[in-house]
């Protein structure tokens, strides 16, 4: 995996989380890879991994059964979805709002090429 | 489980290399020794594995002096040096003749991992490329499971995919028994597996600090995004990226080259902020 220097590579090992459980590759009460075999597969000190595991279960996005291993949780893609909004509305959102002040862009002119984006993806 | 107590060194007729070093390495760890070039790093690893004798102080593993170079003490630690030489066997006698050293050896894993790195099976090792050698006795040290690792500059004469399995490799290697620790100038190569840092500069160790404790004091990052701190150190350069204290800054990965550079600029700015903690880490 190739990690960016702006954010915990824990954290990015998050985002990977969201991303499998978000494109339903990880599905609800299905189990998900072991921190050793996360470690291995991101490349990263167990440790590290271990931290990912631990912020995703308190989010209680995943669950762990003793001995067993770790579950994506009954509502996890609905929690996911939960905290992915809350980031875009709290976080991505102002930087576009900061950009567009800057560069002078519209609202109608965002909405025009939203609806543009929409039609060409049809 | 490993300690270096009080430790001092020189070569013959040379100035002092190594210089009242107190470390003490735990279980379940990567730790990644930095140092500029001819600081001792090789030196420092080669005294924990008792190749060399010490003028004053020690290194003792689970309680026995390591330049006594007992069997039982030897038997849990392995040092993959940066440069060595194979002798003149093939793989299966090497293998034969070495293994029964280390009683937790897996040869399962020995050829797991040997054909992960893609090395040949036929031939002498002493003939084999210096990358291949290094590959072979990666893998040994990897399987031998001992309870120490030591590797000095494990990345070195490995290609581009070696790189990518050692990494893999080393990151499942680690369980709660064992601890390795790499001495590399290659910090990009191994930087998401070191979980703790320390620095030799002028024959002292001068930082010594895990990961978590480094994010929880410094914050790394452009200048832009540091809202108003006054950096302990700056570079230079299209982002000028900095080291700030971290205060309610949010947590930010590790630069480990800024680190470096920054200790190596203005060392007690920085160390300040850990004082209490690097002399707690020492015994």
């Amino acid at each position: 995996m190739d990690f960016d220097n702006s954010k915990p590579i824990y954290l990015q090992i998050v985002d990977f989380f969201y991303e499998k459980i978000l494109e339903e590759e990880w599905k609800p009460n299905e189990r998900i890879p072991s921190v050793r075999e996360v470690a291995m597969m991101v490349e990263v000190n167990p440790n590290t991994a271990i931290r990912a595991f631990t912020h995703l279960q308190e989010l209680e996005v995943i669950y762990n059964k003793r001995g067993i291993g770790y579950f994506v949780a009954e509502d996890g893609l609905e929690a996911v979805l939960r905290i992915k909004r809350k980031a875009f509305l709290e976080q991505t959102l102002p930087d576009v709002f900061k950009q567009m002040n800057l560069l002078n862009i519209s609202l109608e002119a965002l909405e025009e090429a939203y609806k543009r984006m929409n039609d060409e993806k049809k | 489980m490993l300690t270096v107590r009080n430790l001092s060194f020189a070569y013959p007729k040379a100035p002092t290399v190594l210089n009242s070093i107190d470390l003490g390495l735990q279980q379940g760890s990567i730790y990644g020794l930095f140092g500029k070039n001819g600081e001792g790093k090789s030196t420092l690893l080669k005294l924990m594995c008792g190749a060399l004798y010490p003028q004053r102080g020690q290194c003792v593993l689970d309680g026995e002096i390591m330049q006594n170079r007992k069997a039982s003490a030897l038997q849990k630690l392995f040092f993959v040096p940066e440069s060595f030489d194979l002798p003149s066997l093939h793989l299966s006698q090497f293998e034969q003749i070495q293994s029964p050293f280390y009683p937790n050896f897996n040869h399962e894993n020995f050829h797991a991992i040997l054909k992960e790195f893609k090395v040949p099976h036929q031939g002498l090792l002493s003939k084999l490329s210096y990358g291949q050698k290094k590959k072979v006795l990666l893998a040994f040290g990897l399987a031998a499971n001992t309870s120490v690792l030591l590797m000095d500059e494990p990345t070195n004469g490995l290609d581009i995919p070696s790189k990518t399995t050692f990494r893999k490799i080393l990151a499942s290697y680690l369980s709660e028994d064992t601890c390795a620790l790499i001495a590399t100038h290659q910090v990009r190569d191994l930087h998401s597996l070191i979980d703790h840092i320390l620095v030799l500069e002028q024959g002292q160790l001068i930082f010594a600090a895990s990961l978590l404790e480094v994010t929880d004091a410094l914050w790394f990052g452009p200048k832009a995004q540091a809202k108003g701190a006054s950096p302990l150190y700056i570079e230079s350069g299209f982002k000028g990226r900095g080291i700030y204290p971290r205060n309610t800054l949010p947590e930010s990965e590790v630069d480990l080259e800024l680190l470096f550079n920054g200790l190596l600029t203005h060392p007690s700015q920085i160390t300040t902020l850990f004082k209490s903690k690097t002399a707690a880490y020492g015994v």
